[in-house]
């Protein structure tokens, strides 16, 4: 099927794409600095800790996003994989003094071997089974943490007061290294997936969640590619974990590993658009400000209310735009690329 | 046409419990040819091509593809290997653009994204379907839809086309389009295997026909021959009509 001569269609079409895939990075790289500039206008410390866990729920859940949104494996266990991050990072640094930079890559190492481990018998099953086996086993692994003294069982482990500095990524005083770190590893998992989106799997997990027979037939190892994807995914979530752990200073299993923290990384990809490049940052945008706030204004006692704005943006979007809030524009975005 | 048959299926038998849908089946395609798999409604057609695209696997029998036993191989590795098929029912990726849905297919022999886009816009072309290329998948004709499956298996490169009904449901004209997709996929040097059972559109475009009726092969031959043969007479239109 190799002509010597391409014809111009081809080359038109192929002009077009790649004019398309530089402005969607000339326009993230205008995102990206808007948002950099944000702590010169937020000086409110409540607001700086509000944004900081926007742009780190948004990078998690983007990460989540790479299984969840273009595989279509529907995890509600990544509390998990979040957690191994946090408890590895901590470990390391508080008991053998090891970097927390290098703690955070061993976590997600981990978590990406553990990703792999749990994928052999889960990705066996299939849609709304699979989900419930990451939520069971994510539990579990809630339990153990609880049980197990060496990792501080119930109560958790405090990290040590040092000085501000970034060796340690402990910063007592001022927020706002915490807020370009997370800033930084949201970038970093945009760049992922929008690398991925256009590589062998990125085309090869959608075709898996749309019609993993199909996908078998033409070439596509469906098995392998969900391993992968979730080795990625489990990999930055457990970053975003370690991350976690380093701006609060102080972990135990209800705070890093609780099915609540497994629902805040799906549901800004669904809310947003799942498996769409902005999906992500756009639902955690709205949905983690609401959190926050409405948490601080209903009190200790209130923690239920937040869950009840969820579960009603949620039945709205699914209602409304089944495919999230992006697919308000995608439509206007397609029928300009039929011309 | 080289002596050595590009796909040999030996004495293959696939039971689905107590049901037999396929009982030792024998038959051979020849290298560049373009044959018929044809028979009544249960015949068991699908149930051989699953297995030949290796769907799932056969209860005994084997299956040889250019001289290399491929019983035993997933149905991805047999794609790597050079066998595409379509679905009777299309299964196109529905939150994909059609060029999307063809890239899929192109990373088997690209590993590259811009090698496979530029594989899957010469496949569009030649399936005419360019003008769609940006077209969610979803939005589709039947007929388009058919196309896109074909398309999107010959962008895996394929030496042997396995197409399951691409032909049924169409009106007369776009059954000529397809027809003539078919010739055309044929003179690249691709041996296709085609199930129908609209026989005034297979019977000009097959070289050979394999008639199969219970699980069984009950004929086989050229098309003209494969017509006149009483069994198939009888097993297609019933007893009754056989004098005629």
């Amino acid at each position: 099927m190799t002509s010597a001569v391409l014809p111009n269609s081809v080359l038109a079409n192929e002009n077009a794409f790649a004019s398309r895939r530089r402005n969607q990075l000339i326009i993230a790289g205008l995102i990206f600095a808007a948002v950099a500039a944000l702590p010169r206008f937020v000086t409110d410390v409540y607001m700086q800790n509000v944004l900081i866990l926007t742009l780190m729920f948004a990078a998690l859940s983007q990460s989540w996003n790479i299984l969840g949104g273009y595989c279509g494996q529907i995890s509600l266990g990544h509390a998990l994989y979040f957690g191994v991050g946090a408890y590895a990072t901590t470990v390391l640094f508080v008991k053998y003094g090891v970097s927390p930079w290098f703690g955070m890559l061993a976590g997600g190492a981990m978590s990406a071997v553990l990703a792999l481990a749990l994928g052999w018998p889960c990705f066996r099953l299939k849609g709304h089974y699979f989900s419930i086996a990451t939520i069971v086993i994510a539990e579990i692994g809630l339990l153990l943490v609880h049980n197990w003294d060496y990792l501080g069982g119930a109560l958790g482990i405090q990290w040590p007061f040092g000085p501000d500095n970034w060796a340690t990524l402990q910063f007592a005083r001022d927020k706002i290294p915490y807020f370009y770190f997370a800033l930084g590893l949201f970038i970093v998992t945009w760049l992922v997936t929008y690398f991925i989106e256009e590589s062998r799997w990125g085309y090869w997990w959608r075709a898996v969640k749309d019609n993993p027979e199909a996908a078998a037939s033409l070439g596509v190892t469906v098995f392998e590619s969900k391993m992968a994807a979730a080795a990625i995914s489990a990999f930055f979530t457990a970053i975003g974990g370690a991350f976690y752990a380093a701006f609060v200073a102080y972990i135990d299993p209800e705070s890093v590993m609780a099915f609540r923290f497994s629902l805040l990384m799906a549901l800004p990809a669904v809310l947003g658009g799942i498996g769409t490049l902005w999906g992500p940052a756009v639902g955690a945008a709205i949905l983690i400000p609401i959190t926050e706030i409405t948490r601080s204004y209903a009190g200790g006692g209130g923690s239920g209310l937040d869950l009840i704005i969820y579960g009603t943006l949620i039945m709205v979007v699914a209602l409304a735009k089944p495919e999230g809030i992006l697919s308000i524009f995608r439509r206007s975005a397609k029928s300009e690329n039929a011309s | 046409m080289s002596a050595e048959p590009i796909l040999k299926v030996e004495n293959v038998t696939r039971r689905f419990g107590g049901l037999v849908a396929n009982s030792g089946v024998n038959v051979e395609v020849r290298q560049g040819e373009i044959l018929g798999l044809i028979g009544p409604n249960g015949a068991g057609k699908s149930t051989l091509f699953n297995l030949i695209a290796g769907a799932f696997p056969p209860s005994e029998g084997k299956f040889i593809f250019e001289g290399k036993d491929i019983t035993n191989l997933s149905a991805p590795r047999r794609c790597q290997l050079g066998i595409a098929r379509t679905f009777q029912v299309p299964k196109s990726f529905d939150t994909m653009t059609v060029i999307e849905n063809v890239i899929v297919g192109g990373f088997v022999r690209h590993p590259g994204a811009a090698a496979a886009r530029r594989a899957a816009l010469e496949v569009l072309d030649f399936a005419a379907l360019s003008h769609r290329a940006n077209s969610p998948a979803s939005e589709l004709t039947p007929p388009e839809k058919r196309r896109l499956e074909v398309a999107r298996a010959l962008a895996t490169q394929p030496r042997l086309l396995l197409l399951d009904e691409v032909m049924t449901g169409l009106t007369p004209s776009e059954a000529r389009l397809g027809v003539d997709l078919v010739k055309r996929v044929r003179d690249q040097g691709v041996t296709v295997v085609m199930v129908e059972h609209v026989m005034e559109i297979v019977m000009p475009l097959v070289d050979r026909a394999v008639v199969l009726d219970l699980g069984r092969v009950l004929a086989e031959g050229t098309p003209a021959e494969v017509v006149r043969d009483p069994r198939v007479i009888t097993a297609y239109l019933g007893e009754r009509h056989r004098a005629a």
